[in-house]
């Protein structure tokens, strides 16, 4: 970001705001990149995305202050519609997979021991709960009260859509972490260990690197 | 065959690629429920011999309890799939659905539109504290802030931003802000010249 930009963010910024907005940013495209990488949902991160929203209609604001013909005003608007392409995108993404794992999901949020480990914000968590219920209305409106009582129920098990964990994904180290396991599916006991180097990059399963990932030591790419 | 109608269904919505979405087909669904319905009785009759000793229907009961459940997924694989090609329908034409498609929807289907829509509209609202955050606009990454459009009708004058008019006349290119002409472009009413 450009000193101007600075500006114009520090205008507005909240006092003891432990990012500046820049790092924000940052942390919001990564997050972007991971989640339209990675076979399943990841975490939520509605603080980042409240921040940055939070930002670019502050942004919008102090632009409407600025001289018409001011040149830098080209080029903050630019800067706003890459952010908010960003943020639609990154939740744009969130929303298809949420569309997707519907039952999966709801189901793992119901066996949450803990709010803080919710992969869903509040709202997708309601999203998805309607969604999910509307495609069983749905069902059971126009199929499933017609078939013979044994057939009558929406299995979820066996009917509802679950990520692949075991499809490979390109990642970049961040942390350095010695002695990852990778363990051999065929159980043929080839299990291997591999010592994450800072900066270097892999492609292999999600499975494995999934703690790594959440815990913020890997970022796919 | 068993399960014959179940496949033509599935088949029939395969072959309609490209998300293009084929009228709902109620006829073969009732054909498909009504073979459900008798392999469940001529199975509920076979049972009763079954339980009295009888080991030679096993057989057969099995490969009824199979088609029946073959159909019943060929069912809800339809309902879904159809569902899926509407949602994207949502995504690409906005929350009103043109007259051609609507057509092709059933009653069922339309009141799941209109609920998905609503689900939609009050996601996207809850986003942020100033409103909400429109996911179905920006759906490509920005490249300029202005962009040279072409005007396919008669529009009239048009307001662009604070206090800016310009009159889009048939086949006139103008050089627009993006974002305040994005949804004319949607209307057919603006091409984009690339």
């Amino acid at each position: 970001m450009s000193d101007n930009e600075e500006d114009i963010i520090e205008g507005s910024d909240e006092e003891g705001e432990a990012m500046t907005a820049s790092e924000v940013l940052q942390k919001l495209e990564e997050a972007w990149i991971t989640e339209r990488m990675s076979p399943t949902l990841e975490k939520h991160q509605s603080e980042l995305v409240d921040c940055m929203l939070d930002q670019i209609n502050q942004m919008s604001e102090n632009l409407k202050r600025c001289k018409k013909y001011d040149f830098r005003l080209a080029i903050h608007k630019m800067e706003i519609d890459r952010i908010r392409y960003v943020l639609s995108s990154y939740l744009r993404v969130r929303l298809e997979k949420i569309e997707r794992f519907a039952h999966h999901l709801l189901e793992k949020q119901t066996n949450l021991s803990n709010e803080d480990l919710s992969i869903l914000s509040p709202q997708e968590a309601a999203y998805a709960k309607d969604y999910a219920s509307s495609l069983e209305a749905h069902f059971q409106n126009l199929v499933l009260q017609h078939v013979p009582e044994n057939l009558r129920t929406f299995d979820r098990g066996k009917m509802s859509v679950k990520p692949n964990l075991d499809s490979y994904v390109f990642l970049k180290v961040k942390q350095a972490t010695p002695g990852v396991l990778l363990e051999d599916d065929t159980g043929e006991g080839r299990d291997e260990e591999v010592d994450f180097k800072e900066g270097s990059q892999y492609l292999m399963r999600y499975k494995p690197i999934m703690e790594l990932l959440q815990s913020g030591a890997v970022t796919l790419i | 065959m068993l399960s014959e109608k179940a496949l033509e269904l599935i088949k029939e919505l395969d072959r309609s690629k490209d998300g293009k979405l084929p009228a709902f087909n109620e006829d073969i669904i009732r054909k498909v429920l009504e073979e459900m319905n008798t392999l469940f009785q001529q199975n509920q009759r076979d049972v009763g011999e079954a339980a009295a000793g009888e080991i030679r229907y096993f057989p057969s009961i099995h490969l009824r309890h199979a088609a029946l459940d073959r159909n019943k997924r060929c069912l809800l694989a339809y309902l879904y799939n159809r569902l899926e090609r509407i949602r994207a329908m949502r995504w690409e034409f906005g929350s009103i659905l043109p007259a051609d498609i609507r057509a092709n929807l059933c009653e069922p289907e339309t009141q799941w539109f209109n609920r998905y829509n609503k689900n939609l509209a009050s996601y996207m609202r809850s986003l942020g504290e100033a409103g909400g955050l429109d996911l179905t606009q920006d759906t490509k990454p920005p490249k300029n802030l202005y962009v040279e459009v072409r005007c396919l009708r008669d529009y009239g004058e048009w307001e662009v931003e604070e206090g800016d008019t310009v009159v889009l006349q048939k086949d006139t290119t103008h050089y627009l802000p993006l974002a305040a002409c994005h949804h004319l472009i949607r209307q057919g009413v603006l091409e984009q010249v690339e």
